[in-house]
């Protein structure tokens, strides 16, 4: 047990002071008071410039949204959310809008290079090894900064700020906002409708293979803020992209409100790969402080022969509620999910996956890698539907929890439903732990405890960090080497 | 050289280990045998540094150097290898990662610099091809899915890679056939060396007949009970322990 109660003890003393984005920067920023009515919609409207229909559009959201009630079917616990003491607008007051990077406060340059975050491009364009990615930088409410613009529009590309397409692609925007995620889908999304402050927007024309990777980085700075962004991401015929976002956020007591919408979708033979790592501020030991992460992601295939993929590491948030989605509309179209879920702390974690089958021969792979040290509880909820036209549907699924320690949980729910007859859906599920006599084999060999646990764990997740494009795979495999054992400072 | 001195050991409050005192030498391979309970095993664990085993009294010197107060990992850097008598799975970890980190970690603590990957490389293919452990085993993860003697054909590779200064064996023969026995056997052999020692634990006589020990220990209750000569074990295979449990207090 000793070896087992060491690692665990180690844990628990370091994962959240060794969250190591928990700096708070002094960026002067302008904010719409606190609190939420119409006034507030039409004043982030307003500070957008938004046209009138969509003004109207988050209106009538936010009219849905006091009619809806809080989800509490999750397996997770928090005190009720006073949504009139956040603050929904923040802007850093020194960029109302930067035409390229040199008009970006250097303060906030300095935090992105803090976080790791090449916004430079020239720099990065200056390395000629280096791989490039195109990056969109979002601070608190605002984008401030997107990369590589100039060379992406050589292919057609469009990725720039959501609240910059609705200007100048407005019938795009108008075509796809709400058309995988509608207004009235649940009741973050309908606030995230009424209230969304900025978000990337891409989209791939017809036949183009994305240059480069895109990312889009997060970061909440201000405290009592909520952060709603908005990202739409459009593949027309034969395109594809792959797409990367990071979150992180500064340490603070109260617990900050992150309610996202992604939104996907792939046109005819079109490929999305939309990759997240998310390490927002989780909480102290005692479960004080860190982001509450709602956030509805949703892919429509509604192409034929169209891809969406979605592969995610969770290790941040004090309570992630997110089931990223494919909605496999077009004739042999494939959804797929990779996620790796770490809680630790008090972390509670309730997210998965939906995979709805509705055209012909479509197929759907689940891969879901739990896992739970800590206090911490940790639940895969996961829905796989055939409906009736789906003739031919294929799902394979396989959820793995790991456990460390006595004190954590694991769950798993799937929820399996096949209209049609010819569906073939298989499920595989296991929960293990790491043995005290793994720990002892590895430690017999020269590694310390710490060492044979990363090792463990790491072998656990490997089939999913495979799926990661390769200079976030090494990012993310640091990023759970701090989560659990804080050998990294 | 391992010197163990009126060792005293328990677990969970229960005594096992009651004043062993044990040498070995350079060079030399010993044998102990044992009827079950005899606490055998225990031993082994006892020495490695496992958690959860607490000596009680008396101390064990490796090369002069006193092992008590280092864990697991420490023991191991300072030459100490157990190989298991079931050895871990580890899925999605492969036999190579494995291999590296455990190699690099004993020489980091050692102070020593890493090995590059190729001269890693050149090390492990050497050592395989020596067993006989084909190269896609080494890309599979760590013992999943390998059959007994695989199993044990990677402990000695382990073994041979980590070049320990002393070396137990816990019943290396059990779940083996006649061939995986000697091919097994013959990798041990190949290790022998006059700075290492090995502890050879087995119930059977038949394991001293490939490798053949220079000392043979007889373990009851937690003591050493009977030293003698290689012949010791022929002795023991015709008229078992009878003569031996007694003798202990």
């Amino acid at each position: 047990m000793a070896a087992v109660q060491e690692t665990v003890d180690r844990v628990k003393s370091v994962d959240v002071d060794a969250y190591k984005y928990g700096f708070v920067s002094d960026i002067e920023s302008e904010k719409a008071p606190k609190g939420l009515n119409e006034d507030i919609v039409r004043f982030i409207s307003a500070k957008k410039n938004e046209p009138e229909w969509l003004t109207q559009w988050r209106l009538e959201a936010y009219r849905l949204w006091l009619t809806m009630r809080e989800p509490d079917w999750a397996r997770v616990d928090y005190p009720k959310i006073d949504f009139q003491d956040i603050y929904y607008y923040s802007a850093p007051k020194s960029t109302p809008g930067p035409k390229n990077l040199d008009e970006v406060d250097p303060e906030l340059l300095r935090i992105y290079e803090k976080l790791g975050i090449p916004l430079r491009e020239q720099e990065v364009l200056a390395g000629v090894q280096e791989r490039r990615v195109a990056v969109d930088a979002v601070f608190d409410s605002v984008s401030v900064a997107t990369t590589f613009k100039a060379e992406l529009a050589k292919a057609g590309v469009i990725f720039c700020p959501i609240s910059e397409a609705v200007h100048t692609h407005p019938e795009l925007v108008k075509k796809y906002l709400g058309s995988v995620v509608p207004v009235s889908d649940n009741y973050y999304a309908a606030l995230n409708s009424a209230v969304f402050s900025d978000g990337s927007f891409v989209y791939i024309p017809p036949g183009v293979r994305c240059p480069m990777e895109l990312s889009t980085y997060f970061r909440i700075n201000e405290q009592n803020t909520g952060q709603f962004e908005r990202t739409l991401i459009i593949a027309d015929k034969g395109s594809y992209v792959s797409y990367l976002e990071g979150c992180t956020a500064p340490k603070r007591d109260e617990n900050q409100l992150h309610a996202a919408v992604v939104e996907l979708v792939t046109h005819d033979d079109a490929e999305i790969k939309y990759s997240t790592v998310q390490n927002w501020y989780p909480g102290d030991a005692d479960g004080k402080g860190g982001i509450y992460n709602f956030v509805t992601k949703r892919g429509d295939c509604r192409g034929d022969r169209s891809k969406i993929s979605w592969t995610q590491v969770e290790t941040g948030s004090a309570i992630t509620w997110k089931y990223p989605s494919c909605i496999l509309r077009g004739d042999e179209s494939r959804g797929e999910f990779y996620s790796i879920a770490i809680s630790n702390g008090r972390q509670q974690v309730d997210s998965g996956t939906k995979m709805i089958h509705l055209g012909k021969n479509t197929t759907s792979r689940i891969i879901s890698k739990g896992i739970s040290a800590g206090h911490s509880n940790n639940t895969y909820r996961g829905q796989v539907l055939a409906q009736k036209r789906a003739t031919n549907a294929r799902n394979f699924t396989n959820c793995d929890s790991l456990l460390i320690g006595e004190t954590c949980g694991a769950h798993t729910i799937p929820y399996i439903e096949a209209k049609n007859a010819s569906a073939v859906f298989e499920h595989e599920a296991t929960t293990s732990k790491i043995s005290e006599d793994q720990l002892f084999y590895c430690m017999q060999r020269g590694l310390s405890a710490e060492e044979a646990t990363a090792l463990i764990v790491n072998g656990f997740v490997r089939d999913v960090l495979q799926q990661l494009p390769m200079e976030f795979a090494v990012e993310a495999q640091k990023l759970i080497s701090i989560s659990l054992e804080g050998s990294v400072g | 050289m391992i010197e163990i001195r009126n060792l005293h050991a328990e677990i969970d409050g229960k005594q096992i280990i009651n004043g062993l005192s044990l040498t070995v030498q350079n060079g030399e391979v010993a044998a102990i045998m044992g009827p079950n309970g005899s606490g055998k095993s225990t031993l082994s664990y006892v020495i490695s540094g496992r958690d959860g085993y607490e000596v009680t009294g008396g101390e064990i010197l490796l090369n002069g150097e006193n092992i008590l107060e280092m864990n697991a990992a420490e023991r191991a850097a300072h030459g100490v290898f157990l190989a298991f008598q079931y050895p871990l799975e580890i899925p999605g970890v492969t036999t190579m990662t494995f291999l590296k980190a455990c190699l690099n970690a004993q020489r980091k603590s050692r102070g020593e610099a890493e090995l590059s990957t190729p001269d890693f490389m050149k090390r492990v293919k050497a050592g395989a091809e020596k067993l006989g452990v084909p190269q896609d085993m080494l890309r599979r993860a760590l013992n999943v899915g390998f059959s007994g003697g695989e199993k044990k054909r990677m402990e000695v590779l382990q073994m041979s890679l980590l070049e320990p200064s002393f070396a137990i064996l816990d019943e290396t023969d059990s779940g083996l056939d006649i061939d995986a026995l000697r091919i097994v056997s013959e990798g041990v052999n190949a290790l022998r060396d006059p700075k290492r020692s090995f502890l050879v634990i087995t119930h059977y006589q038949r394991l001293l007949d490939y490798i053949v020990p220079d000392t043979v220990h007889v373990m009851s209750k937690g003591q050493i009970v009977k030293t003698g000569p290689k012949e010791l074990a022929l002795e023991l295979e015709a008229n078992g322990y009878r003569d031996y449990v007694g003798e202990a207090a």
